[in-house]
């Protein structure tokens, strides 16, 4: 095997399917190189949360532009990816903590965006009827909710296809050099050669960062999620509460996915995580306290998907620093599945233009070594 | 966390035998057992059934009283009653008992689960009326219950002739019995039968019980293809094709048998390795001859490993109770040697029928990876054949993409109905005769645990 594109992405997640995505749109036919199968890890198991809500100030512009991208994501991919927008809250239990809520939003107002707003405990109830009484308030956010993980990136997928992208699972890399007209990538099913290469590796990215001498500090973690059996609807909104971590929202079908960032132990190596259930206690703790109605619902099923993470929880988008033709946008820290579409955008428009409208200063892979320095 | 020397999951023929051996070398054990009371599926009640029924359900049953009293005399605790949701690979379970929920431990595990009747998703197999044969043989060996009706069998394997015969003495009314076992199977089952004849007691007894039932007119369709159970909101009759005619047989009871195999959920949550058996048709842990797993510290005894039948199970749990005692330190490699070595003489000698039995009883190949598209093949999810065919010819090649896309297997069963034929049809439409593309990963709990009990979870004080 010896394969020549123009464009390489190294990861077949959410993230490098999306790049692929738009490269096509744009006539560039990119080849994603994925190690086991296209959203094997965190692209296809999270919680499919599609939030803009209290996200870092820095991702705001992105997580806004990406929004827009969600509600016709049909548009985009030619499937609904079963997203529902029905708004997300996150509750306040004491005055204290709705008032820190209203400094977030004059924060977020203050950098001219308004999709944040406080609602009072009456519009909260009206809401959210079956949560436990005495919560004073919420962050809201109207047009927040969710997708099935694995659905869009099955339709991120087909799209990317037929846009003239090619997929190869089952395909490691294992080093890569500069070569005359761009780089070369010895895989374990031969070489592949581009001039540029797009690392989208996720909880793996820094191994290929460490390849060209980039590495970054990047932690693998493996996120639980919790489904129980179906139930009546009840709730239209995704839940989070301010000072715990909750994720809580009822899909579809009825089942009730429940996370909030509890960790199983990880063995990075084997990629096998365990579900530590004294963990996943507190998390049920947190359920029957905002929900008493949940105590004698039954769970099916827990889970983990590998993720990495950055220690100041905000991704690497953008150039590398070190060699060019070479891009990176991995380390979104378990919020980046709603960052997804515009995330491909803004590689496409590095590759092809050089540039990018939305600021991605922020993101920039050399934060980690000034602070090194 | 409460921490053991020794934990044996299940307490049917290998458990028993497994925790007994093991105590008796003077191992701290604890046998956990999901049932009220030690024996198992096949020695189910053995300690508390009333004697008559106990004679009805013939003299291998009851041998498995002796294997109970032996366990009662050994110095092994044992908790009933008892739900398992969790092991992992760190050899720590979580359990639940009257409600409680909590995690123990230990330095080894000895797994003896058992098995499980295969589910073949045939057209028609939710409807009400439609029933495994073991459950029908839970409800005969536990309060004594036949059905009144009339009922027919059909199916594929031992057990089918084994209930079938004990509801001929129970006077229940066989409709009739419908054998699924593709005809050549008896052509590919002749070269094992020299190896089986020295096992021939099994041979006898299945010969022993077709003559009576056929004597007490039973009504026996052999070679039965497009097989259906018919009916509207209840089982009305089933339908097949015998010797190239469509039949008919009003019925509102059908017992279905297609053959046991591994359940091998616990062993899959536990992350151990695990094969297809080509022969059984189903995924088999990998183990060595003492029973160790993949997963250190971790060993898989009896019908749970491969099915071998209740008198295997037996000396592979005294086997795997010998190595315990190894692992432990209570017995050096050849004391260990010594001391399993008559079991592992006997247990060759059982094993013997089986390459006889899994010709003569393999299902149609098609039953299991050919189902029409719209049979019901996740009965929790409602996901028809048809529906997963679509997946996989979308470019889901493995049986967990499946499930992702189309949520087959993700219902409250786990995917304990629907795994194997998933598995099958999946190696069929994609024409992997290897099965490497391997079942559903197992995620845990296993068995239903509220959110209060979770919430509720006693995880015992850390020793450290």
């Amino acid at each position: 095997m010896n394969a020549k594109s123009d464009v390489i992405i190294i990861g077949g997640g959410l993230m490098g399917l999306s790049t692929a995505l738009h490269l096509g749109r744009r006539g560039i036919k990119a080849v994603v190189l994925e190690k086991a199968s296209p959203g094997r890890h965190a692209s296809g198991v999270n919680a499919g949360g599609l939030r803009q809500l209290n996200r870092h100030i820095a991702e705001i512009p992105l997580t806004v532009a990406a929004a827009e991208i969600w509600k016709n994501i049909r548009e985009l991919v030619d499937d609904d990816c079963d997203v529902v927008l029905n708004g997300q809250v996150r509750v306040a239990e004491s005055d204290a903590q709705l008032q820190k809520l209203q400094a977030r939003v004059d924060a977020v107002k203050a950098q001219g965006y308004q999709h944040e707003q406080i609602i009072d405990s009456e519009t909260l109830y009206r809401l959210v009827p079956r949560l436990v009484g005495g919560c004073v308030g919420a962050l809201y956010n109207p047009d927040d909710g969710s997708a099935r993980p694995f659905h869009a990136a099955t339709a991120f997928r087909h799209k990317a296809i037929a846009l003239g992208a090619e997929i190869r699972s089952g395909v490691e890399v294992l080093a890569i050099e500069e070569s005359n007209d761009g780089w070369k990538l010895d895989t374990n099913q031969g070489v592949f050669s581009a001039a540029n290469v797009v690392n989208c590796a996720g909880a793996w990215a820094n191994c290929f960062a460490a390849m060209l001498g980039e590495s970054v500090p990047l932690t693998p973690k493996a996120p639980t999620l919790m489904v129980t059996e179906r139930l009546p609807p009840f709730l239209d909104l995704t839940v989070g509460a301010e000072g715990y971590q909750l994720s809580f929202k009822q899909m579809q079908n009825g089942t009730v996915i429940i996370g909030g960032a509890h960790l199983a132990k990880l063995d990075f190596e084997r990629e096998q995580s365990v579900i530590d259930f004294a963990t996943l206690k507190t998390s049920a703790q947190t359920v029957t306290r905002f929900f008493p109605h949940m105590a004698q619902v039954r769970i099916v099923r827990s889970w983990a998907g590998i993720e990495g993470f950055m220690p100041d929880n905000i991704p690497v988008i953008g150039k590398s620093a070190k060699a060019a033709g070479i891009f990176h946008a991995f380390g979104f820290s378990a919020h980046g599945f709603q960052l997804s579409p515009i995330v491909g955008r803004i590689l496409s428009e590095l590759i092809l233009d050089g540039k990018t409208d939305l600021p991605i200063e922020p993101f920039d892979i050399r934060r980690f070594n000034e602070s090194e320095s | 966390m409460e921490r053991h020397e020794l934990i044996v999951i299940g307490g049917g023929p290998s458990g028993l035998a497994a925790a007994t051996t093991a105590a008796n070398a003077g191992i701290e054990c604890l046998l956990i057992d999901e049932q009220a009371n030690p024996g198992g599926q096949i020695y189910r009640a053995v300690g508390t059934i009333p004697e008559q029924r106990a004679s009805l359900l013939g003299p291998d049953y009851n041998y498995g009283r002796k294997l109970v009293d032996q366990f009662n005399q050994s110095s092994a605790s044992y908790l009933p009653g008892t739900t398992l949701w969790n092991l992992n690979s760190q050899r720590e379970i979580g359990i639940l008992r009257d409600g409680q929920a909590s995690l123990i431990s230990a330095d080894r595990i000895i797994i003896a689960t058992g098995a499980m009747e295969r589910p073949v998703p045939f057209p028609g197999w939710t409807l009400p009326g439609v029933m495994s044969a073991g459950a029908g043989q839970i409800l005969l060996k536990s309060s004594g219950l036949v059905p009144a009706q009339g009922v027919v069998l059909a199916g594929v394997g031992p057990l089918l002739l084994l209930l079938a015969w004990q509801y001929l003495h129970a006077g229940v009314k066989i409709h009739a019995i419908l054998d699924m076992s593709p005809s050549g199977n008896i052509w590919r089952a002749l070269p094992h039968l020299p190896g089986a004849l020295l096992a021939h007691h099994y041979i006898l007894k299945g010969l022993r019980y077709q003559m009576q039932l056929k004597m007490a007119g039973v009504k026996f369709f052999s070679g039965v293809t497009e097989f259906h159970a018919v009916g509207g909101d209840l089982l009305e009759a089933v339908e097949f094709t015998h010797r190239g005619g469509r039949k008919r047989i009003d019925t509102h009871l059908l017992l279905s048998h297609f053959g046991v195999i591994p359940d091998s959920h616990l062993s899959r949550c536990a992350g151990c390795d695990h094969t297809w058996d080509a022969n059984q048709l189903c995924w088999r842990p990998v183990a060595d001859k003492w029973g160790n797993s993949s997963v250190d510290g971790i060993a898989i005894v009896g019908d749970g490993s491969g099915i071998g039948g209740a008198v295997a199970a037996r000396h592979a749990g005294r086997i795997a109770g010998f190595e315990a005692a190894r692992a432990l330190g209570r017995m050096d490699e050849k004391q260990r040697d010594d001391a399993a070595r008559e079991d592992q003489g006997w247990m060759r000698d059982d094993l013997r029928v089986r390459p006889f039995l899994e010709a003569r009883f393999h299902p149609p190949a098609e039953l299991l990876s050919a189902p029409p598209d719209e049979t019901v093949v996740c009965r929790c999810e409602e996901i028809n054949a048809g529906a997963i065919r679509t997946a996989i010819h979308a470019g889901h090649k493995d049986a967990n993409q499946v499930k992702f896309l189309t949520r087959c297997g993700m219902g409250p069963c786990q995917g304990r109905q629907c795994d194997n034929a998933v598995s099958q049809i999946v190696a069929r439409e994609l024409g992997d005769k290897k099965m490497i593309s391997g079942g559903y990963r197992i995620r845990p709990p296993i068995r239903p645990l509220t959110i209060e009990q979770l919430a509720a979870l006693d995880e015992g004080a850390d020793p450290k």
